[in-house]
């Protein structure tokens, strides 16, 4: 039985006077891999970005309505630094920390008080496996993680998210900056994240949410417009709206 | 937006329409072949019709059916397409199989024809019919794909049950005439064999207007 992971309901968000989603609602469901689609503009990072709350600092933001992470208000009393533990997130550019692979992996861990070395070289070598990662980075724990290549350092990246045990993993557009190999490795890699994770990805490929996801929501100038199973959304779209922007006939 | 796809797909519904030409043209002339040698109707495609004709029109069938399977196999590297344009390229796929075989089984319906010696044995005026509405049928799917039209590819599937009736009538027919003695045997099972060819076209129709319906709407029967 398919459990919501997150529940979206009536949200609506502002920047200032532009009102960049009207409202949304959608469930995430637990162990699914749900991408979003749309042209620029059209709200799907900026809902990505609220579900850890990441908006909160934008100027001029303004966020109602309701979202909920296992039935719990995100926007409630929920501990923000929890929040980010259990919702994860990997940018478009990868952007690891200027310190060595293993601090970038450790340095989560760490803020939330492991200190324990065993502990931490465990952490380090299951997130790399769990990154898919582990047999390129063994031998290179120490060395610095800005001199990996772009995939390269876009696993670590993913390692390092997963590394905190995150229940959440939050993909915006995650391979948009790697070549066709990385971005074929972080796609399997996605795929098998998904039996541990619940997985929200941001994409400007059609073809990469055709590949990986299970679910596809498009959005256009911030509304929700047709949310379905991925095999329907990109076989036989409901929308015309979502067939258009599919097919590359929008606009 | 997406210029060059639309006239890509657009020749590809042109070559679709133009094989589709080239079938009923082959089922048109096995059926008339057949009309004029079971029930001796002359009609005026027949008249001066060879089985070099027909398969003339196989070869013209296969070439087309295999620019096609090209044509698609491009269009899906070349722009790996969705939605609508996926349906399409898809649906024209399985439809070209479909095509070329109704053109193999017309030709072969028209070679058992050609080295019949045609003794009646009481089934012609049913194989006739059988003949007419398997033709019709045809004409139906091509006409269902060049409109975009479901209704006809829907009746063109309705139509099968018809044509397997038909079958299951003359195969009865034909063993109670073996059975009796009144047939020649050779003649008797040339026929049977011609009315199940007419039979394989009569599914082939229905595929296609079967697929047609996946191109329009997306469902899969």
């Amino acid at each position: 039985m398919a459990n919501n992971k997150i529940t979206i309901k009536d949200t609506e968000l502002y920047y200032s006077d532009f009102h960049a989603l009207k409202n949304i609602n959608m469930d995430i469901v637990e162990n699914e891999i749900t991408a979003f689609i749309g042209p620029s503009g059209c709200g799907k990072s900026t809902l990505l970005k609220s579900l850890n709350r990441m908006n909160d600092l934008v100027e001029g933001c303004k966020i109602t309505g309701d979202i909920r992470l296992d039935g719990e208000d995100i926007y409630g009393d929920m501990d923000i630094n929890m929040l980010r533990k259990r919702v994860g997130m990997v940018f478009q550019r990868p952007n690891p920390f200027p310190m060595s692979v293993y601090d970038n992996i450790a340095y989560g861990p760490r803020t939330h008080g492991i200190k324990s070395r065993i502990a931490l070289d465990e952490i380090v070598e299951n997130s790399l496996r769990g990154a898919a990662a582990w047999d390129d980075f063994k031998d290179r724990l120490k060395q610095s993680a800005l001199g990996l290549s772009g995939g390269q350092q876009q696993r670590l990246c993913i390692a390092r998210a997963i590394a905190v045990e995150p229940e959440v993993l939050l993909m915006d557009e995650p391979t948009s900056a790697l070549d066709p190999i990385s971005t074929g490795k972080i796609e399997e890699l996605v795929q098998e994240l998904k039996d541990k994770y619940t997985v929200v990805i941001v994409t400007h490929n059609m073809q990469q949410a055709a590949r990986i996801s299970d679910v596809t929501a498009f959005f256009l100038l911030g509304e929700l417009i047709e949310k379905g199973k991925t095999d329907q959304i990109f076989s036989v779209p409901q929308d015309k709206r979502t067939e258009d922007y599919i097919t590359g006939r929008f606009g | 937006m997406k210029i060059k796809l639309d006239q890509e797909l657009e020749e590809l519904n042109q070559e679709m329409i133009s094989l589709g030409i080239l079938c009923e043209k082959a089922i048109s002339i096995s059926t008339d072949v057949l009309r004029q040698r079971t029930v001796g109707t002359r009609t005026s495609a027949e008249t001066n019709i060879t089985k070099d004709d027909i398969s003339d029109l196989d070869i013209r069938i296969e070439r087309k059916e295999r620019a096609i399977e090209g044509k698609c196999i491009k269009l899906l590297m070349q722009h790996q397409p969705v939605a609508r344009d996926l349906r399409l390229i898809s649906a024209a796929l399985k439809m070209v199989t479909d095509m070329k075989r109704i053109g193999i089984q017309a030709g072969n319906i028209a070679e058992i024809i050609d080295s019949n010696p045609g003794r009646e044995i009481g089934i012609e005026d049913c194989i006739s019919d059988m003949a007419d509405s398997t033709r019709k049928m045809v004409t139906g799917s091509i006409d269902a794909f060049v409109k975009k039209d479901a209704e006809i590819a829907r009746q063109v599937i309705k139509t099968d049950d018809e044509i397997d009736n038909y079958f299951v009538g003359i195969k009865n027919k034909i063993v109670d005439c073996l059975k009796d003695g009144s047939a020649d045997g050779e003649h008797a099972i040339d026929m049977l064999m011609v009315s199940k060819y007419l039979e394989r076209i009569g599914d082939h129709a229905e595929n296609i207007a079967g697929w047609i319906l996946y191109s329009i709407e997306g469902t899969v029967r």
